[in-house]
């Protein structure tokens, strides 16, 4: 069945530059492995390809169990000259939990 | 077993513009030994420059007297010592603006102001951005140039007594830092318990951030008490352990899930969080909630801190015109697409290639990104553009405003706006080349 990732997760998004910081963490800490196989930086850049110019990074976070996506050129040029309305992609995690994934 | 010592450091400031009755709280009620206030983002001290530049007397945070106005009394009278990254381009002036209040409240106060983060003087241009990999000439006029000290740029000044220690530009997780290693007797050495204070100080340098602020959605991650959010607290062992927790009766949460999103907030690399004080591992964090609103914080670590420092660089990038107006109802969207059409072609002269158009209301900040949520009843068009005069920047809201009488049928509700905007870039310079100092002031 194919699900939306706010069913399974949630986000949170950070900046530096124009770099995009986007975290993925289950609700469900047993979730890990699947988000795992089914999130990979390949598909995140698909699913963000309209706003993520550059590479996207996956770091796995065994720790905390959670994933930490690193979004290269996604912030218009960055926050302090780009005429985005939300300069910084606060907004962000939204546009990442909208992903669908086969659950 | 020999109890650990402990200290409590409050975050009662995220960010420059952050509420100011958490602090208060925090000082009253949390029993904490610290307090810090974390009060300046990328650009602010290029902002805090320009108006140094026009009074010598400022160029510190403009909210800096309506929160010592509140806090010198609380924190005089609870024996708390107060770390804040608020003298933003002049920590000096902030400190004589801290004793002209103390002395208006009678109180008897040790400020030290620490300085040496402005290296404007010793910038060439030809230094290349780490950005863009082009050399700092290639953008408009520098305004600011400002190296992140770290915690070695504070220790002094608590090692003198100061109650107050106010700085410009300081390592976020750094104000933090500074406390620990003061009371703990840690140096560049310990780099182990350096990386696990360095996650404690990223933990807590947004405030409300890890206390359920920009984390509750209302369905699904509820937050109870939001409008009475409190700032954490850490309790920090001297083997670096830390316990994040919240005063009692303030609204907010500590969870594993909140503190897991704060742990990865703004980070580029979680196997080198990199500050002037270490490189921070936090794939070795461990998280566990030991009771409501407390969650333990351990494992972490470090390695060498770097030789460089990062330098902010702030440049004008020019001035930005916005316009805003309004369609609902029937055809809205071709009204407003009619209307962007109109204003693309009057402006064609002053902006030929380099005209925003938003749709707000249809997707504008997620372009690409599901196409299948309903469209909405009404859009805002809004146009924005980047120009070299506030003249030409203006000529944007100005043409939004005329499809009032000049546009689409039914356009209301018009905004406009110029705005000076500052960009910033950063270079690399040697540390040993940086030089920290403080002076102390007393009433």
């Amino acid at each position: 069945m194919k699900t939306k990732l706010y069913n399974i997760a949630h986000s949170r998004a950070g900046d530096k530059g124009n770099t995009l910081m986007l975290s993925l963490i289950p609700f469900e800490e047993s979730d890990y492995p699947a988000l795992i196989e089914k999130v990979t930086a390949e598909k995140v850049k698909e699913h963000l390809k309209s706003i993520v110019k550059g590479k996207v990074i996956r770091y796995e976070m065994p720790n905390i169990s959670s994933l930490l996506f690193v979004c290269e050129e996604a912030l218009s040029g960055g926050v302090t000259t780009s005429l985005a309305i939300d300069p910084h992609g606060k907004t962000l995690n939204y546009a990442l939990l909208e992903m669908e994934v086969e659950w | 077993m020999k109890e650990l010592k402990k200290i409590r450091i409050g975050a009662g400031a995220g960010f420059s513009g952050d509420r100011l009755e958490p602090a208060e709280i925090l000082a009253r009620k949390g029993a904490i030994n610290y307090l810090v206030l974390e009060c300046l983002a990328e650009r602010t001290i290029a902002l805090a420059q320009k108006r140094k530049l026009a009074d010598p007397s400022k160029g510190y945070d403009p909210l800096l007297e309506r929160r010592m106005e509140i806090l010198l009394p609380v924190i005089k009278e609870k024996g708390i010592r107060l770390i804040t990254n608020m003298g933003a381009a002049n920590a000096i002036a902030a400190s004589q603006k801290i004793i002209d209040i103390a002395v208006r409240n009678n109180i008897r106060v040790k400020v030290a102001a620490v300085t040496g983060d402005d290296v404007l003087s010793r910038i060439t241009g030809n230094e290349t951005t780490l950005e863009s990999g082009k050399p700092l000439s290639s953008f408009g006029k520098i305004i600011s140039a400002n190296a992140y000290l770290g915690a070695d740029s504070i220790l002094p000044a608590l090692e003198a007594g100061a109650d107050v220690v106010i700085t410009g530009r300081v390592a976020d997780p750094s104000l933090v830092v500074a406390p620990l290693m003061h009371e703990f007797g840690w140096t560049y050495e310990d780099t182990e318990l350096i990386g696990k204070a360095t996650v404690t100080g990223h933990l807590m340098e947004c405030a409300g951030q890890v206390t359920g602020g920009y984390f509750a959605d209302g369905v699904k991650k509820v937050v109870p008490g939001l409008e009475i959010l409190g700032h954490p607290f850490a309790d920090v062992y001297e083997d670096g352990t830390s316990v994040i927790g919240k005063v009692e009766g303030t609204g907010g949460l500590i969870s594993l899930a909140t503190v897991k999103e704060q742990l990865l907030y703004e980070v580029l690399n979680p196997h080198a969080y990199l500050t002037p004080d270490v490189s921070a591992d936090f794939t070795s964090v461990s998280l566990n909630q030991i009771s409501e609103d407390r969650v333990k914080v351990s494992g972490g670590g470090g390695s060498s801190k770097p030789d460089q420092l990062k330098v902010s660089v702030g440049y004008h990038a020019g001035f930005m015109g916005e316009g805003e107006i309004l369609y609902a109802g029937t055809f809205a969207m071709e009204r407003a697409e009619m209307a962007a059409g109109i204003i693309s072609l009057r402006l064609k002269g002053a902006f030929p290639d380099n005209l925003r158009i938003d749709y707000i209301g249809r997707h504008s900040g997620h372009p690409g990104i599901s196409q299948d949520h309903p469209a909405s009843y009404e859009v805002r068009l809004r146009i924005s553009g980047m120009a070299d005069s506030a003249d030409i920047a203006a000529l944007i809201g100005e043409e939004t405003e005329a499809l009032y009488t000049n546009g689409p049928s039914g356009g209301g509700g018009v905004r406009k706006s110029v705005n000076e905007i500052i960009g910033v870039q950063s270079i690399l310079m040697d540390r040993k080349s940086i030089h920290p100092s403080f002076s102390v002031f007393e009433s």
